[in-house]
Order: C-alpha cells, then structure tokens, then sequence
C-alpha cells in the first residue's frame, strides 16, 4: 500500500506524496534561477509539488528560500528555467496575473494593509469573487448589497479558521504580531489559491502558537485541499507538518525528500542543522 | 445591517441633501444670504470638487500628483469650446459641454497616468507637476483659446443649482467607489502595493484608473469655472492652484472626504470674510503645508468619515465603520 | 558655426544645472527626498547677491560672498526645521513638506521683495576673441568654476572623512550610525554643502541672465532635477553627466527647433528616462526588498 508519510518518484525526477500521485503535480519547477548583479542566488531549482502536499523549504539565511518565493509569484523574472503552475507556464506574467491563477502567499516581514480593518484586509483578497461591476458599485444597485453581504459572509467564515471573527473591525495594524501573521494567511486564503506559500509563519510565535499553527495548517490544507509551501526555521514545525522537504543552501538545494530522510542526510546536518534536530 | 436601515439612511441622506438646497435657495431668496455671498458659494462648490478629487489620488491611493489644476485646465477649455462650437442651445449644451470637459480631461488622466504611474511617488510627483506646466504653456501658446490674453466670452451659465447638483454627484459617486470593492482596491494600493498585487489587485490598472476619474472630476469642476467666471487665463492653472487644492486636501485630512469638504469651504470662505488676510493667503497656505505635516501628519480629520449610520446606530454595532 | 556656438551655450546651462543637479541628488541619496526647495535656494541667493550688490552696494566679490555663506546656513536651517522632525514617516508627508517650504520661501519673496523682477548689474563684463570666435567671459568662467566645484567635490567624497560618513549614510543610515557615524552632523553637512552648491550655480546663472525674480528657482529646479534623474539620482559624476546633457538638448532645440518646446523637451526627457532606465544613466537600480 502507499504511504503518505513516503514520497514516490516520478519519472520526470520529482517526487510526490501517494495521495498526489495519480494527478498532475501544482507546481512544477525546472532549473529556476536568477542572478542578482553578478551574483547567482538561485541555481537549478528543481522541485514539484503535489496538488495538496505540505512542502517545506529550509536553509540557512540568505539561502534563496524567499527569493524562490518571490520568483513563483513572479515579484521577480527568473533568469533561468521555467515555473509551470497546473500546467500554465508563468513566464512573463505580472504578480497579480499568477495570483489569479492560483498563487497565494504571506510575507516574511508582513505586509498586511494596516491602516484598515481586519475583515477590510480580507475582503481585498476576495476581490474577484465579489464580482460586482462598477455600475453597480457607483448606483448602489441591488448587486452591490448582495454580493457585499457575501463577502462579508465568506470574510468573517474566513477569519473563523483562527477564531478571529470578533477582531474583524479593528484596524490591522493594532492586532498582536501573532495575530497579524495569521491575518495574513486568512486573506491569502480568501483569494481562493491552489498552492499557498507560506514565508515563515511561526516566526515571532511563541511554542504553544507555533502548535496552534501546525494543526492550523494542517487543517487548511485538509478543509481546502490546496498545496501549501513553508519556508521556516521552526524545526517542530517542518518536521511536524510537512511531507516533503528541500534543502536550500547557497542557491543551490542539497537535499530533498521526507522529514526522517532529511533528519538523517549527513549533509544537510552538516550544512544546516547541526544538532538541534536530534535531541 | 440590514436592508430597511440601509434604505433608510439612503432615503435620509437624498432628503438632507435636497432639504439644504432649498434651505439654501430660500435664504438667498429671502435676502438673508446677501448676493454678494450667494455668489461666493459657487467657487465653494468647486473648490470642493477639486479637494475631494484630489483626495482619491492623494488620500486613497497614496500618491502625489501635482498638477491637479492642469486636469482643471483641459476641462474648462473643453467645455468652453464645446459651448462656442457645438451645435447645442442653452441648458443641454452647458451639460453636454460640462460632460465633454471632463471626459477629456479624464482622458488626459490616462495619458498622463500611464508613464507616470509606473513610478515610485517622488518621481509621479515631478511628473504631474511637468504635465501641468506643460499645460498651462501649451495654452499659452494655443491661438483658438485666445493664448495668454484669454479665452473671452464665455457664457456664464453656471448657478448655483448646477454647481451643486454637480458636487452631490460627485461626492456621491467618490464615496462609493471607496465603499466598494474598487474603492478597497485603491486603498489597498496605499496601504501595501506589493501585498495587494499578491492578491491579484492589477495595481497599474487601479492606479491609472483612480487617476483619470479623479482627472474627470477636476475637469468637471474646470467646466463650472470656465462658465461661471466667463474668461480663462491660462495662468490661472499654475502651480499655485494645485497647491492651494493640495493645501485644502492636506488640512481636511488625505483620506478623509468630510475633511476636504470642511476645509475646502474653510478655506474658500474664511479669506473672503478677512480682507487683509488676502496678501499674506500663500504664504499662510504654505506654513500649513509644513505645520501641518509635521505636527498632524494625517491632516486635522485625519480619515475621519462623517456617516448618518453612526449616529443613528445603536451602541456597540460597528458594522459600519 | 552656429551649432558650435549652440553646444557651447548648452554647456553654459549644463554647468548650471550639472551644480544645482547635484545638491538634488546628494539630498536625495541621503534622506531618499526630492527637495523641493533646492531650486527656491538658488532664488534665495540670487537676492542675497541683488541685496549686497544693488541695495547695499557692497563690492560684486563681497556680494557673491555674502550669498554663498547664506545659503549653507539656510539650507541647514530648513532641514532642522521642516524636514528632521518628519525622518521615519510616511514618504508623502516629507514631499509635502518640501513643497511647502518651497511655496514659503517662494511668497516671502513675493513678500519682501515684491513680484517685479529686480536687475543686477553685470557681474563679468567683456568677451573673449580669437580669430573668427568671440567668447564671453562669463561662459568661460562658469564652465571653469562648475568644473573645478565637481572636481572638489569629488574628491570630498570619495577622499575625505566627511565623505565617506556621507557614503555610508546614504547606503544604510541605520548601519552608519551603529559605525559611530553621527548621522544629523551628515545630514546637516550635505544640505549645507547642496545649498553652497546651488548658491555658486546662482552667481553664475546671474551673470548670464541678470534678473532676480520669486520665481525663478523653480523652473531652474525642476530642470536641474531632470538632471539629477537623467544622470542617475544619487550618483554625483550622474549629476554632472545629466546637467551636460539637458543643457545641450535645450540649446540645440532652441537653436533648431523652437524655444517654446525647449521646457516640454526637458520633461519629455524626463519621461522617457524613467520609462527606459528608471534608475538613470550612471544609477544603480534597487527594487524594494519583498
């Protein structure tokens, strides 16, 4: 039988969890990388990711985990390789385009829009789903009120994940640093994305949040069956929730596969872990 | 909130806004507001057009334009060609003329947008502030507009009742957009352009957008002007006017559309009561400008919304803030 | 013939504005704030040359004095006052301070001084003849200083204590000032050093054209300004390159085409620069860290 706690190999390289086996993977990334100035942050990039796989990506600072993120969603244009998300190759399109084809993600430093209310910074995300026209914004016709009640509806349905329903009318920017980082993933949530990058979430949390977050993110991807991807340096974390992990160090990844492999692959505990992970 | 009390505050705010017409009307009728002032109101009006234009671009979006009279500009001279040259009589040509005016200028927005909006605010700034030198010396040099000795002749048709129809629409299409999804959009743009990009907001298109409606509107004001002062001078469109709109919208509070309003009548008003204030009006503007910025920098309302819902509402439901 | 002539004139200008360009850029690099007032000081010493020259009727050379000595001082003031207490808030609030200080210094003009434009006299009579060419002596002189100011400055920069404070400052002020860098003193420094710039760019600009008006800082500004971004904004020989540059396009275009389109050029300039090559000529290019 397949296990979800091993990772099968495909033919093309990749590796996949059994569940995702029998569908296209979400994200499908070949040789991708940039130079920043000379400077090769990213090389040979290669990783796919399973339709609802919880991916993690490690290493140690300035390894290229957040600049891989940020070439996902096209914040920059990579210099090498391609990036093909559910079969659409992203080359070329701007950071809203791939939003709408699926792509969401937080911040490392957060990036929330703080000066408006909480339920405010979540109906942004839900901008294309409350599909009104202009018209009917500008009259106030009936269509406006309606799909207005919806995403209010979806919003506060949205913030209940992280039980932040009776935060919705405060300012962003006055939630607690916790608060603010889950904010984050609820209005990534609400652009209803296929894969959902996750830059560092624990960060700033302290134990018994970062356990809240895991069975959190574990939940979302089981309630939304979405593809997430987790850059962080909590190893509770990656090594609790996540099915397969890279290995970034220097631009270059030095080893993939599932949490128990990592933890033993001399390499990477050379490289990175150090003894941390082992105790 | 539920839909009766929605549609009783609607209901509420259309009564208040034709009852302080004939409130007003009645007392210009009455003789209690002498001529001279009646007359004063109608710049008023516009003046408050262009602060709350002004503000969508400043408040909202976040960014810096500086040549908020040059969209002015293209509006009066667009309407008062339309008026000379087009084939319509009396209140239909005013309005036809009044809508063309802004239309170009709302074109002219795009235009200007495009390249500019690609940049950082520093640099939209000194561009819009070329656009409206460009303008304004362009004007100058135009024969059919009469260049620098003016653009004479134009009828004088705006009254008070249309300036102010004029600045209900207005105030009432810019509070909702801002109180809409596109309005978030806009906002979400001040608040965090590379977040709201990542929530698939085409901030280019949102920028350009806010840009040319906040065009439309200024030109829509121009359009008053041109017909209520009967001549244009292309110098009137100058710096100076974009920072007096800047100074309106900066006091009132960028972001608040009660502020502009407030203040843009304030300063309109008070002037014209003090006479000697008149010499030194600019450079009391620009100690404001600066006084302001440093001890208040959300300006004196800061984003303060007056909202008919917050006063009716009972205690404890915030759903409308 | 006459093109030799147009390109000597348009390096006349572009010495001007290559020296107001710099104080932009220089400030720029600092506190990352287009100084809007930087052209209103060139205005402010050209009056302090009219003042000493024509109302006190000082020597010209105590007079040039008395202005390059003002606007050091002025510059300094301006950014105590308006801009330090706004380092840290929003981008928007410091432009709009700028812009009002520029307005204020403009009207207190207007004030004082009355809007009428004032004449000064001719501060370097004569002209150089050789052969065929006649060259005014005020042309060769205002290419000489400006070139020998850029040279000085250079080596300011790139030699001195003060200008590597300055360097570092404008790389990462927080990290300058961990170094034990004191970063008000810097700061302070290159406003005063932009503002003495702007003054040596007054004297000369009056020796060509001899008018002082309230006015007549901000066109020269904004064009010096386009020159700062045409060259790179932030990079001192950008400065110099960009000033060049725009003054020879508007004196060739002047020359040939016509001299109403000579300002719309230099913004078209503008445009087309920051469409292109948003970091300019001789910049550098840093998108914001995500």
């Amino acid at each position: 039988m397949f296990d979800d706690t091993k990772l099968y190999p495909l033919p093309s390289g990749g590796y996949l969890t059994a569940r995702d086996l029998d569908k296209p993977p979400i994200l499908d990334i070949r040789y991708l990388g940039i130079d920043f100035g000379g400077l090769r942050a990213l090389t040979d990039f290669n990783l796919i990711v399973g339709r609802s796989e919880i991916t993690g990506l490690i290493g140690p600072n300035g390894a290229g985990k957040t600049t891989v993120f940020n070439l996902i969603t096209n914040v920059y244009q990579p210099t090498r390789g391609s990036i093909i998300l559910d079969g659409v190759d992203t080359k070329g399109m701007s950071t809203h385009q791939v939003s709408r084809l699926g792509v969401a993600r937080t911040f490392q430093n957060i990036r929330l829009f703080k000066d408006i209310s909480v339920i405010d910074n979540v109906k942004i995300g839900l901008h294309h789903e409350t599909r009104y026209q202009m018209p009917e914004a500008l009259l106030r016709l009936p269509g406006y009120f309606k799909r207005e009640k919806v995403a209010d509806q979806r919003a506060l349905e949205l913030l209940s994940i992280f039980d932040m329903e009776s935060l919705a009318y405060k300012p962003a920017g006055s939630l607690s640093y916790g608060a603010q980082r889950r904010l984050e993933i609820v209005r990534a949530l609400a652009t209803n994305p296929s894969v959902l990058l996750l830059d560092e979430p624990a960060a700033g949390m302290n134990p018994s949040e970062t356990g809240e977050l895991m069975e959190n993110i574990l939940h979302i991807r089981n309630t939304f069956n979405i593809a997430i991807v987790l850059i962080e340096h909590d190893m509770s974390l990656v090594m609790g929730v996540c099915e397969g992990i890279a290995v970034l160090n220097y631009g270059k990844i030095i080893a993939k596969g599932t949490p128990e492999e990592i933890r033993q692959n001399p390499e990477v505990i050379e490289a990175y872990l150090g003894k941390g992970v082992r105790e | 909130m539920n839909t009766k009390r929605t549609a009783f505050y609607y209901l509420l705010a259309a009564l208040l806004t034709v009852g302080f017409y004939f409130v007003l009307t009645g007392l210009i009728r009455a003789g209690v507001i002498g001529k001279y002032h009646a007359d004063m109101l109608i710049p008023v009006g516009f003046y408050i057009m262009l602060a709350v234009s002004l503000n969508l671009t400043c408040g909202f979006l976040g960014q810096l334009p500086l040549g908020h009279a040059g969209f002015m500009a293209v509006g009066a001279y667009t309407s008062a060609l339309a008026t000379r040259y087009l084939p319509f009589e009396g209140a239909l040509g005013f309005w036809i003329a009044l809508l063309l005016g802004a239309l170009m200028a709302a074109a002219f927005g795009v235009v200007v947008g495009l390249p500019a909006l690609r940049l950082s605010g520093d640099y939209l700034a000194i561009i819009t502030l070329g656009f409206g030198e460009i303008i304004k010396g362009i004007l100058l040099n135009l024969n059919f507009t009469g260049g620098a000795r003016g653009f004479k002749g134009i009828p004088k048709q705006t009254d008070l009742t249309t300036v102010y129809i004029c600045l209900v629409l207005t105030l009432f299409f810019i509070r909702t957009l801002i109180n809409s999804r596109f309005g978030r959009a806009i906002i979400s743009i001040r608040e965090n352009e590379i977040a709201a990009e990542s929530c698939g907001i085409h901030t280019t298109f949102y920028k350009t957008m806010t840009f040319s409606i906040a065009a439309f509107f200024a030109g829509l004001a121009g359009g008053l002007y041109a017909h209520y002062i009967g001549v244009l001078y292309p110098t009137t469109f100058g710096f100076d006017t974009s920072i007096e709109i800047l100074v309106m919208v900066v006091l009132g509070g960028m972001g608040s559309i009660t502020g502009s309003v407030i203040s843009a009548a304030t300063l309109r008003l008070l002037p014209e009561m003090l006479r000697a204030f008149l010499d030194y009006r600019m450079v009391i503007y620009s100690l404001l400008l600066i006084v302001v910025m440093i001890f208040r920098p959300t300006g004196l309302m800061g984003r303060y919304e007056f909202r008919l819902s917050k006063i009716f509402a009972p205690k404890g439901d915030k759903s409308h803030v | 013939m006459i093109f030799i002539s147009q390109l000597i004139n348009g390096v006349h200008v572009g010495s001007i504005y290559a020296l107001v360009a710099l104080g932009y850029s220089m400030v720029y690099g600092i506190i990352k704030l287009i100084n809007f007032a930087h052209g209103d000081i060139i205005m402010v010493a050209s009056y302090a040359v009219w003042y000493g020259a024509v109302r006190m009727g000082l020597p010209t050379w105590a007079a040039i004095l008395l202005s390059i000595v003002i606007c050091p001082l002025l510059g300094m003031l301006i950014e105590k006052i308006a801009y330090k207490p706004l380092r840290g808030s929003a981008r928007i609030s410091l432009l709009i301070t700028a812009i009002g200080v520029s307005f204020l210094l403009q009207n207190l003009a207007r004030m004082i001084f009355t809007a009428t434009p004032q004449s000064l006299p001719a501060l370097i009579p004569g002209k150089l003849s050789v052969g065929p060419w006649t060259l005014s002596y005020t042309t060769l002189v205002t290419i000489a200083v400006a070139v020998v100011m850029m040279l000085c400055l250079n080596l300011l920069v790139s030699r001195t204590k003060m200008g590597k404070a300055m360097r570092a400052v404008s790389e990462d002020t927080e990290a300058a000032q961990l170094m034990g860098i004191n970063v008000n003193h810097t700061i302070s420094f290159t406003f005063a050093i932009g503002s003495g710039l702007a003054a040596v760019a007054a004297v000369l600009y009056c020796c060509s054209y001899p008018q002082v008006s309230p006015t007549m800082g901000s066109l020269l500004g904004l064009k010096a300004f386009v020159a700062a971004v045409l060259g790179g904004i932030g990079s001192i020989p950008g400065a110099m390159v960009g000033g060049f540059v725009i003054g020879i396009a508007e004196s060739l275009t002047k020359g040939y085409i016509h001299s109403g389109l000579a300002d719309a050029l230099v913004f078209l300039i503008l445009i087309v620069v920051l469409i292109v090559r948003p970091a300019g000529l001789m910049g550098v290019h840093r998108p914001e860290k995500v």
